[in-house]
């Protein structure tokens, strides 16, 4: 195999990690005032990924890095021309991740509500956008013979990508309450489970429309077989959750997002980037690639790295395997802003 | 103002932000790090309690500078994507390098620190904050491995058909002789802001428990980390001094027309003397620089260990460079700037020495203090690093201008790009000062909540320990933190 295809499939495998393990934290964040009803409920919904959260957001910026690495045309295009999707969407994740770290450091109800806000938005917008952005990507957006991105902001929201934002977000929102159902114990358990046989249906339903869409209107013929997955993976999550399975049901909800992200690689394959002005201003692995010599090294870099990432991460993982409920959460310990009594 | 502006003036806001936050990270992680590891080997639970203290203001601060973080490698795709098309076969290694090798690192293990106390047996909960501050520090070597090429590229050749800069040598890259300095001096001045942030609180909270006649407190639990901060500080103090002084003579050969621009000198001179002031015109131009206080020889010293010694002015590298690039450009950064952040660097820098030997000198032979003069020093001693720092980079990115990529002076010049051709093309000026003024608003509120919580969680104390601290490993009860 080529290394530009090398490198084309190690950056699906990246995103492949990100959305997978971001895509249950953005479910968990989105579900918050949902399934957790009072103050401790939220507690334990917000603290199944309080341990995780930060390590699976690097999955993001490996992705970006490795992007800019390995393919500098795709990422000085696609980035420059996303412009302000992706001014909302990093707006999103500096909220959410002070969010996280600064809700219980003041003790006051007021406070973590401003802070749960925070995580709700940093969780609703990139779980749209995410979408809306691959889906435009495999659409193919207007691009000149210089590579730059012609279309504008508003090009971008077309049905068919709206459609995809639609599609990750219901995959992210199954996928957390999948994770939390798998997480949790007591009524939080119950009450994730419960929304996630509904959610399921209707994830499946809006997923499919948009994996048939993909595929008809710009795909190949292989990826059939992945519409194919990602179609029984989707049914294998109603019918797991529909019989509390939670275990199978985040397998498949988690082969259900690879299948995705396949899907729409596989499209794109040998484009990284089509252009909808000329098929010949197209991205292309060969076009927007570094030279062979950077891409030995960075391969050597991901070859020797990425298994000891993927080892502690699992073991952190491991370390914090127990389900937790309302029980195993402690008092507050967060102070208040008034002046406390001079203690020395 | 045009998108060029803009964007510029973008880049500078947000990363200087983020590098407000980033020294402390990478100094107070590895010394929360001794904390523990004090605690663990001795079984002393003062400073179980400063572990807990610094940690809980470490995390304060990790989480805004993980989140201002993510900014800084999007932008350059996003407002500099011209700049990205020409070094990216170079510049996007390091980058990606730094997320897999080491903010994974530093990302995960964080987690398990702060989740782990009661999880994890002991030994391995220790290891964790170690692997943080592991990956804290090796972050600053990958992304000052990708700034030092911007300053000095190598390892790279030119491919005229492409029109872009071409990695020829990873090892290069990796040990760049601008690198091999600057990461001392920035590790170096991490560790001063955290060593004067430990001994600043510290030192304050001693004189606060004196003067409420608690005299045992403060000897027994503020003292050590009054001199923890200050032994850290001194010894990083010659470190930043000393690392500061090779990158200094390095520049004179790299980039002659920084270091010209941040002594004045406007014409060639031999011995010449170190500017200590000088005064300019409104243009901002050589022809208004007017010396009034200045050492003699002494910047011909410390480029080339010879008061004599020649040095170029800027009038004749402009000259130089007209001849080797082109005329109609100017090459020689904004004087006034480049000029004053170089002395504001070094100024504040030195400023906090001053609390370093007081303190030494009030805590000598077990003493505490409850001077209140003390005390105020303590807490006015904390920014001074921080600017120092921040002034450090701004003379950095600001002296190295007109360029984005400085030229190699022996290296191959094709391989240089002018700031102005690396921004964005596609992208308006409207919608930089948009994502302009998001950033920086959003940062001015968060900077406000980050500011109040170290403040109050510094007013705070260290915190009592509560009972008995459970087995390790417990499997069940409550998590001893949660969010």
């Amino acid at each position: 195999m080529e290394l530009t295809t090398v490198w084309f499939v190690l950056i699906a495998i990246l995103w492949t990690g990100y959305l997978v393990l971001e895509g249950f934290d953005f479910g968990v964040g989105m579900l918050i005032p949902i399934i957790g009803r009072d103050d401790a409920e939220r507690r334990v919904v917000i603290n199944t990924i309080g341990p995780v959260w930060d390590g699976n957001e690097v999955w993001l910026l490996t992705a970006g890095g490795a992007t800019f690495a390995a393919f500098p045309e795709w990422y000085a295009t696609l980035f420059s021309g996303f412009y302000l999707p992706l001014l909302l969407i990093l707006v999103a994740l500096i909220v959410r991740a002070v969010a996280f770290e600064y809700r219980g450091k003041i003790n006051s109800p007021a406070w973590r509500a401003r802070w749960d806000a925070g995580i709700g938005l940093g969780s609703w917008l990139p779980s749209i956008l995410w979408g809306v952005a691959f889906a435009n990507i495999v659409r193919g957006v207007a691009i000149n013979a210089d590579h730059q991105y012609t279309g504008g902001f508003w090009a971008l929201l077309n049905l068919y990508a709206l459609l995809g934002g639609l599609t990750t977000l219901l995959l992210f929102l199954t996928h957390g309450a999948v994770f939390l159902a798998l997480k949790t114990d007591g009524t939080v358990r119950a009450r994730a489970g419960a929304l996630a046989a509904k959610l399921s249906i209707a994830t499946l339903v809006v997923a499919g429309g948009f994996a048939v869409w993909t595929q008809v209107a710009y795909s190949v013929t292989w990826t059939w077989a992945v519409v194919a997955v990602a179609a029984l993976a989707l049914l294998g999550v109603v019918v797991a959750t529909s019989r509390r399975r939670e275990g199978w049901a985040f397998a498949l909800s988690a082969l259900a997002i690879l299948a995705a992200v396949v899907l729409i690689f596989g499209s794109l394959y040998p484009d990284v980037m089509p252009s909808t002005t000329d098929p010949a201003f197209s991205l292309t692995v060969t076009n927007a690639s570094s030279t062979h010599y950077t891409l030995t090294v960075m391969t050597w870099v991901a070859v020797v790295l990425t298994p000891v990432v993927l080892a502690y991460q699992a073991w952190t993982y491991w370390v914090f395997r127990k389900r937790i409920s309302t029980a195993d959460i402690p008092a507050h310990t967060g102070l208040t802003f008034e002046r406390s009594r001079e203690r020395a | 103002m045009n998108a060029l502006e803009l964007a510029r003036w973008q880049f500078g806001i947000t990363t200087i932000y983020h590098f407000v936050l980033v020294p402390l990270t990478i100094g107070l992680t590895p010394l929360v790090a001794i904390m523990q590891t004090v605690w663990y080997r001795t079984g002393n639970e003062t400073w179980l309690r400063l572990t807990k203290f610094f940690g809980k203001l470490l995390l304060i601060n990790f989480a805004l500078g993980v989140a201002t973080g993510i900014v800084q490698e999007f932008q350059f795709g996003m407002a500099w994507s011209e700049y990205s098309r020409f070094v990216g076969d170079v510049f996007g290694a390091p980058l990606a390098m730094e997320a897999l090798a080491a903010f994974f690192i530093e990302s995960t293990f964080l987690g398990l620190w702060i989740f782990g106390w009661e999880r994890l047996p002991k030994k391995i909960h220790l290891a964790t904050i170690w692997l943080v501050a592991i990956g804290a520090n090796l972050s600053a070597y990958f992304i000052l491995a990708a700034n030092s090429w911007m300053q000095h590229p190598v390892g790279t050749t030119y491919n005229a058909q492409t029109g872009r800069a071409e990695m020829t040598d990873i090892g290069a890259v990796l040990s760049n002789p601008t690198l091999l300095s600057a990461f001392p001096h920035t590790i170096a001045t991490s560790f001063l802001v955290a060593g004067t942030f430990v001994a600043g609180i510290a030192g304050w909270w001693m004189v606060r428990a004196v003067r409420a006649k608690n005299e045992s407190l403060a000897r027994s639990l503020y003292r050590p980390a009054v001199l923890l901060g200050v032994v850290v500080m001194l010894v990083a103090g010659i470190g930043v001094t000393l690392s500061g002084d090779t990158q200094a003579k390095l520049m004179f050969q790299q980039q002659p027309m920084k270091m010209a621009a941040a002594e004045a000198l406007c014409v060639s001179e031999d011995g010449a003397s170190f500017s200590i002031l000088a005064i300019g015109n409104l243009a901002n131009d050589c022809a208004g620089v007017r010396h009034v206080i200045s050492v003699p020889g002494l910047t011909s010293f410390l480029a080339n260990g010879d008061f004599s010694s020649h040095l170029d002015g800027m009038t004749e590298i402009q000259q130089r460079d007209e001849q080797r690039f082109g005329e109609g450009v100017d090459y020689s950064p904004n004087l006034a700037v480049t000029y004053w952040s170089f002395r504001l660097m070094i100024g504040l820098g030195a400023g906090s020495a001053a609390l370093a030997l007081l303190a030494l000198w009030l805590t000598r032979k077990g003493r505490v203090t409850g001077n209140k003069w003390f005390a105020r020093l303590a807490l006015g001693a904390i920014p001074t690093p921080f600017l120092a720092a921040s002034f450090g980079w701004l003379f950095t990115e600001m002296g190295r201008q007109p360029w984005v990529v400085a030229p190699n002076p022996t290296g191959i010049d094709e391989i240089r790009l002018l700031t102005a051709r690396g921004v964005s093309t596609s992208v308006s000026a409207g919608t930089i000062l948009t994502s302009m003024i998001v950033f920086t608003v959003l940062y001015a509120a968060l900077g406000v909540v980050w500011f109040r919580l170290i403040a109050r969680y510094a007013r705070e104390g260290a915190p009592e320990l509560t009972d008995t601290p459970p087995a390790d490993e417990s499997e069940t009860g409550p998590l001893s933190f949660a969010y």
